[in-house]
This record gives structure tokens, sequence and C-alpha cells, in this order.
């Protein structure tokens, strides 16, 4: 028998980005939160012996165990799905802080085509353009609303950049100047400036300048270390809830956070929230926290499986189209990059930050015509440096064997002689590719896992063929002796490398067709809010957290007034 | 490891110059620091050159070498996870023959790779502690741990070696050693509930994290691994090398240098 609690005004399941953003506003705005998480407690002290490789990229330290819970995964509704085993494979963000502190922390806003997509593109192309199983929607909320709360986020977590020249206007400048930038950079933006596209060093929340944001909350200057992603800022120069909007909360006195407490179920009577039911996860021992509301602000795959596992809201069917919960589900790990090797050039790869680089979206939204192409939306083209990690990264000139003597020679050669272009693309939506509960696999409780039903769709490869020709122009530009363009997997196999993952609880105008509305609030149940990447109707081109963030410092507002004014949705 | 009292000494007055620096460094980027960073051991994190010049980081860090280093005995180098010695000299001759020793440097031995390999299966990550487990295994999924399957695996190659040559693994030609490292490679050997490629893979990853992980886990012995790929480690700033023009070489630091 769970344990039952006092009741509180609001509580959050996860506490990473989403959970962090909604307890600082909330709790500033008088109320009441308790934070629940099912990982550990973590703080800067945890941060300060991160510069190790074989530990964060290769071993998972920072990312979810897979021992008593994980997913499952197939290509099609016709496979049996297999459960991913390999915690290496899985980066899903544990702990406090969740993946917002072992993120790159690169910060891109979504464009005013994203939020508008479906609309945007009849208008220019016709409703044929649209293949008939592409579950293209508009997202309920357009850019110019949005806006104010992009800004919110960028003011918070210390953004440093410049004006992407391709997109609107915004309403302030970011709040810190852009990283300096490295040879690499420069020869980059010459080449590219001739080409005649428009680039800009990426928005980063590693920070370029010491920085105290408007709740008072210190970021260091960032030090070009390298160890930023998959790893901890040791700084406190990386924009991350544990140093920005959780001790926010704290300081307000009015947030309870606790860790090792695992939401097993979303309890709800009579069509409204009544609160959670949770779990230690050392000891098995159960708790029910009722509150006024409920938010779910975990990862993709938690928020979805909870709504499902909880029952609320219609799961969605591909074979009919209906329901919505797991609906629109969007994986967008296929990056699309090659790399030019320098004979006769050195670069210092080995001092960058986790989204270190500069870009140009002269390919991305609806920017250039579409008319002749046989895909929708597109991609940015950045020169990124990861970091020269020595495990990972052994580039040889091609066909070359991949171990032995040969390879050793060519892999120490080629260490510091190569630059990487990388490009982020738009993932959009099918009928056939949603989450749902898996008939198989379960967890320690015995509860099903999620299951992912995904695979590359044409428009992912003729957009990755279109981006891929642009990169190899650019690198023969700019003199490399080898080009090596990645080749495409065929097929997607599970695997996660950074948490960019989207849909299964989307937004939308009305309850036919998505879960939840502008403000994030569940179409069925107003007292229960869902937020963070799973609103996303589709993935834009770039990664998700500042859109997940914008939308989830909407909602906050969208919930402040509830809370106040009393039940209702709120549009 | 090699250290004597004079070494030591040197380490100490080192440490003590970099307690200074961590002062300066903080007071540079203008933030109060009170309860901010803590943690009495942050000076030795501090790169001692950080408000200097670029030619300045390249030459502080070379170590001053004792007069005579005497050679210690290295205590860590014995089975934690192998119970066989054959097992374990299979193992240390293929991650040779994937990273062989040549004159840009150590091979994987030398690295002390197979030692560190032998750590790694010894540790909860061997026996796949963190990774999901729940039966069924199907679609070709291996049921075995990553212990499993190298144990298995060089076995198997010692089996083979025995079969075709009359030998071990380790005492073979290497053309031949190549040339069976490719047939496991390519997945064509036969071994139970796994395939010899997903063997062949691990062996290749492991041997190179043995030669390119922090030196704290056995392996990439003395950093001679990033020296040979002029990776310099565990700086905490590069923040005066990010601009420069040309590629500025650092002797590397592991994360000993940050207890």
């Amino acid at each position: 028998m769970a344990k039952k609690l006092d009741k509180v005004d609001v509580v959050t399941v996860g506490v990473g980005w989403m959970g962090g953003i909604v307890a600082a506003e909330l709790t500033k705005a008088g109320f009441n939160v308790v934070g629940l998480d099912k990982g550990k407690e973590k703080n800067l002290k945890d941060y300060l012996h991160t510069h190790d490789e074989l530990r964060y990229t290769h071993r998972g330290g920072g990312t979810q165990s897979l021992k008593s819970e994980s997913y499952t995964v197939r290509n099609t509704l016709d496979d049996e799905a297999v459960p991913i085993r390999d915690q290496g494979m899985a980066v899903v963000g544990e702990g406090v802080g969740g993946g917002g502190s072992h993120w790159g922390a690169q910060t891109h806003r979504y464009y005013p085509y994203d939020f508008e997509i479906r609309s945007k593109t009849i208008e220019k192309y016709g409703e044929d353009k649209i293949p008939e199983n592409m579950t293209l929607q508009d997202w309920g909320i357009t850019y110019d609303e949005l806006e104010p709360h992009f800004d919110m986020f960028e003011q918070m977590a210390g953004i440093s950049g410049e004006p992407d020249p391709n997109y609107p206007e915004r309403s302030n400048p970011y709040p810190n100047p852009p990283l300096k930038k490295n040879e690499g950079i420069r020869m980059f933006e010459k080449v590219v400036k001739e080409m005649g596209y428009k680039p800009f060093m990426i928005p980063t929340g590693t920070v370029s300048q010491a920085y105290t944001n408007p709740d008072g909350e210190k970021l260091n200057a960032c030090q070009y270390c390298a160890f930023c992603t998959p790893n901890y800022c040791e700084y406190g120069a990386k924009a991350d809830p544990v140093v920005t909007v959780i001790p926010t909360a704290q300081k307000t006195g009015k947030f309870n956070l606790r860790t090792h407490a695992k939401v097993i179920r979303v309890l709800h009577e009579n069509g409204k929230a009544t609160g959670v039911l949770y779990q230690d996860t050392r000891t098995g021992e159960e708790f029910e926290q009722p509150a006024d509301l409920v938010v779910l602000t975990s990862f993709v795959f938690n928020n979805v499986r909870l709504l499902l596992l909880s029952e609320i809201g219609e799961p969605y069917n591909p074979e009919t189209g209906t329901g919505v919960i797991g609906k629109n589900f969007t994986d967008h790990h296929f990056g699309t990059s090659t790399t030019g090797l320098f004979d006769d050039q050195k670069f210092n790869n080995y001092a960058t930050t986790g989204a270190y680089g500069m870009s140009f979206t002269d390919y991305t939204g609806d920017l250039f015509d579409h008319s002749n192409l046989n895909f929708l939306h597109g991609g940015e083209i950045e020169i990124r440096f990861s970091g020269n990690a020595p495990i990972a990264t052994n580039l040889t000139s091609p066909d070359t064997p991949q171990w032995g003597k040969e390879f050793k020679k060519q892999s120490l050669f080629y260490h510091n002689r190569a630059l990487s272009l990388v490009s982020q693309k738009a993932t959009l939506p099918y009928k056939d590719y949603y989450l749902d509960l898996d008939p198989t696999y379960k967890d320690e409780n015995g509860d099903p896992l999620i299951r992912i039903t995904w695979d590359y769709s044409e428009n992912d490869m003729e957009i990755h063929k279109f981006i891929q020709a642009k990169q190899i122009e650019i690198l023969e530009k700019m003199g490399a002796t080898h080009i090596l363009p990645a080749p495409a997997a065929e097929h997607f196999s599970g695997g996660l490398a950074y948490q960019h993952n989207g849909g299964g609880a989307i937004m939308g105008v009305d309850s036919s067709n998505s879960a939840v509305n502008k403000y994030l609030q569940m179409w069925d149940m107003d007292n229960l809010f869902v937020c963070g990447a799973s609103a996303f109707p589709h993935f834009g081109v770039t990664n998700p957290t500042t859109t997940a963030a914008a939308l989830t410092y909407h909602a906050t507002e969208g919930m402040i007034k509830y809370l106040k004014e009393g039940a209702g949705a709120l549009v | 490891m090699r250290m004597t009292d004079n070494n030591k000494d040197n380490k100490l007055e080192e440490q003590l110059e970099k307690k200074i620096s961590r002062r300066n460094f903080i007071q540079g980027t203008g933030l109060t620091v009170g309860g901010f960073i803590i943690g009495g051991s942050i000076g030795a994190f501090i790169n001692p050159n950080l408000e200097e010049s670029t030619e300045k980081v390249e030459t502080v860090t070379e170590q001053p070498e004792p007069a005579e280093p005497k050679e210690m005995p290295d205590y860590t180098e014995a089975m934690q996870f192998f119970t066989r010695k054959e097992d374990f000299e299979a193992l240390a001759a293929a991650t040779e023959v994937i990273f062989p020793e040549d004159d840009l440097g150590p091979g994987a031995i030398g690295l002390g790779a197979p030692y560190f390999i032998d750590k790694q299966l010894a540790g909860p990550w061997g026996s796949n502690v963190d990774d999901y487990r729940v039966r069924p295994f199907t679609n070709g999924q291996t049921p075995l741990s990553r212990g499993d399957i190298m144990l298995q695996g060089v076995r198997k190659l010692n089996e083979i070696s025995q079969e075709r040559h009359d030998d071990t693994f380790n005492a073979l030609a290497e053309e031949d050693q190549i040339a069976l490292l490719q047939e496991f490679e390519s997945g064509d050997i036969k071994m139970s509930l796994v395939t010899s490629g997903e063997f062949f893979a691990l062996l290749r990853q492991l041997t190179l994290e043995g030669c390119y992980c922090d030196p704290l886990y056995g392996g990439n012995k003395n950093m001679e691994g990033w020296k040979m790929k002029e990776f310099p480690g565990a700086y905490m700033s590069y923040i005066d090398v990010v601009e420069s023009k040309e590629f500025v070489k650092k002797e590397p630091i592991s994360l000993s240098d940050h207890m």
C-alpha cells in the first residue's frame, strides 16, 4: 500500500531542463513544487574529474543505466521489436539535470516555417507536395507567439552567439557574444561566404564570458577544454539545470527535490489528475504524491510511456491513424557528415566546446525552392569541432584497413589534420512511425517498455544526398587532400547519441490529432501538462532543447493562470 | 611509475604553484567563488599558465626527469579476469597485431592494453551490469556477457592456431596472425551464441581503449598513446590556444594531475 503524502500545488516528473524551468517559474510565482527524479542528486562537485573519454563517452557515465528499464525498437509494423541492451547505445540523461548536464548546448531556435509547416507548404506548393503517409501538422502556435519565450530561455542560459542572417529579427540580442574563431572556422567562413552562403557562429550555452542571468545565477567563461559532451562542465561554464534553474527554484524555499523517486503512474479520477504514484528505487517503497497540477517533464520516452501506462488519452493506432498518444514520433540521430583530411596542415582540434563551430541555414525550411526537389524542409551545414577524442577518432585515407600497421601509421598522422562538416536535418513524421507499449519486454516492476516503430524515410535520404553533395563541394574548395563522406546507414538501429527524439504527445489545434494544446496542457485532462520535445509534431533541423524550453516557458504561463483562475482548458 | 624523493619534491612545488594560479584564474574570470566551485583539490585543475602566452604553455608542462630513475615493478600487472595464462597471451598477441609497435612508438602491449582489457572485463562493464538483460534474446542478440565473448574468442584463437599450425596464437608468424584475425573480423569463424565478427569488433574497441584511455585505467602507459597522437589529455583550459593559426603541441597531462 502506497504511503499518501500531503498535497502540494505542483508535482513535476523528472528534474532536467523542463522540470527545472517549471520548478523555477512556478516557485517564483509563489507555488509549492515537488520535483521527483528517478536518478541521483548531483552538483558541481561531481563535475570536477570529468576529463575522461572512457568513462563518459564509452561507458555511459552520466547516462541512465538500463539494468531496470530500456526501450525496444523495430523498423516496420511487421517486425518484432528488440530491446536496446547496451547502456552505451542509449544516451538518456540520468539524475538531477538529466540530459541538460551532459548536453553539447547547441541552441538554435526552430524556424517560423516549422510551426506552420503544413499550411505554409500547401500555400506554396499545393497539398500534393505532401506525401500521403506524411502526417505533417501545424503546431498550433506561431513563431511570433513563441519569440519572447525563446528569449527567456536564452537570457536564462546565457546563450553566446550572433544572429542567423536568414531568420527573423530577435526581440533581444543574445546575452553573450559568440565564441572565439579557430583556424578551421576561419577557413570555412571564407569559403562559404565566397559561395554566397550566410554563415554565423553556432549559438551555444557554453558561454563566452562570465555571466549572471536574470535570476542571479552565475555562469563562468568557457575554457575550450573539449570535455563538454557527454561530460559535465567543471567550470560551471555550460548552462545546465544544476547551475541555473534548479538553484533558482531552491532559493525560493518552495521547491522540494526528491531523488531516487521513480514515478510509475499518473493518478486520476473523473478526468482530473490527482497526483502521482512513485517508488523509491532503492527500497521499492511506494508513495502517493497528491497535487493540484501534474507536469510530466521527463524525456520523450518516459512522458509518453507514463501516459500509456496511466491510460490517459487515446493511444495512437497506426492502421487507422486515429488516437494521439504515441503519434508522430521522430528520431533525429541521422546526421550527415563529411570529413576532409589535410595532408599539409595541422589544427588545434583538441581545443573546443560542445557546440563549437559555424553554421549556415541557406538550405533549411522553405528558404530555397523545393518545386523540383523530391523532399520537404532540409538541413543546416556546419563545421563542427568535437574534440579529437583519441579512442573514438581514428581517421585514415579511404580504403585503408581499420587495424594493423598502416592503420596505426595513418590514424596517428591524420589525428590533427582533419576538419569535419556536419549537418542536422529536419525529420518529418509518418503514419507508420509511432510509440506504443512493447508486448514482450518489461521493466523490473513488470510494466511494459516503450516500443519505437521508426525508420529512415525517403525524405531523410533525399535531404542527406542533397546536403552531402554541398559538404563535399565546400571541403574541396577548402583544399582537403582526401574527402570522406560518411555513408548513410540503411536502417535505424535504435542507438541514441544525443537525445534528439520528439513527438508522442504532440501539440496542435484540436484534440482529434494532438495530445496537448499550445500550453502543453492535455486536451483530455486540464490539470496535466506534458513538457518537452514529446510535444513536437515534427523534428526541426536543429537541436531540440531551445524550442522545447521555449514551449515550456510558454506553458508555465498557462500553468500559473490555471492555478490562479481555476479549472478549465486554456484555449 | 618512477617516483623518487627528488621527483616528489618537484611535484609538491608544482602543486603549490598551481594553487597560487588558481586564485589568479578565478579573479581573471570576474566570478565570486563563494560556494560556487567547491573542493580542496581544485588548484590542481587549473593550467598554471592560463594567463600567459601560447609559447609559454608549450614549455612549462615539461616534467623534470629524476637524475637516475629506479625501475619499480608494476604490481598491477597480473590477471583479475582471465584464469589461464595462455588465454591472456593470445589476447595480448591479438592486441599487438591490431596496434603494433613500430618506429612511431609502442604497440598495444607496450601501452598496457592487455592488462587494461583484463581489468575492464573483471569489472561491472565486463559482466554487463548496467545493460538490459531480460530474456528472450532474439534476432541475433547475444545473451553472453562481454567477458564471456572475450574468453570464448581468445580460446577460439588458440584452438584454430593449434589445428592449423600446431601452436598457440601468440607463437604464430605475424602474417598467420593477421590472416586469422581477418577471418574472425569477417565473421567466418564459427562461435557459440555470438559471431566472430562481434568478438573482433569488441577486441578492436578494447584494444584502442587500452591504447588511448586515461592511464588511470592501466592502459596508455606513461601517456605514450597520447604522445604519439599529439593529444594533450586532461588540460583544464585551451583558451590561449584556440585561436592560434599554427598547431600548438603540448605535453599531455592525465587525470592523476587533478588529484
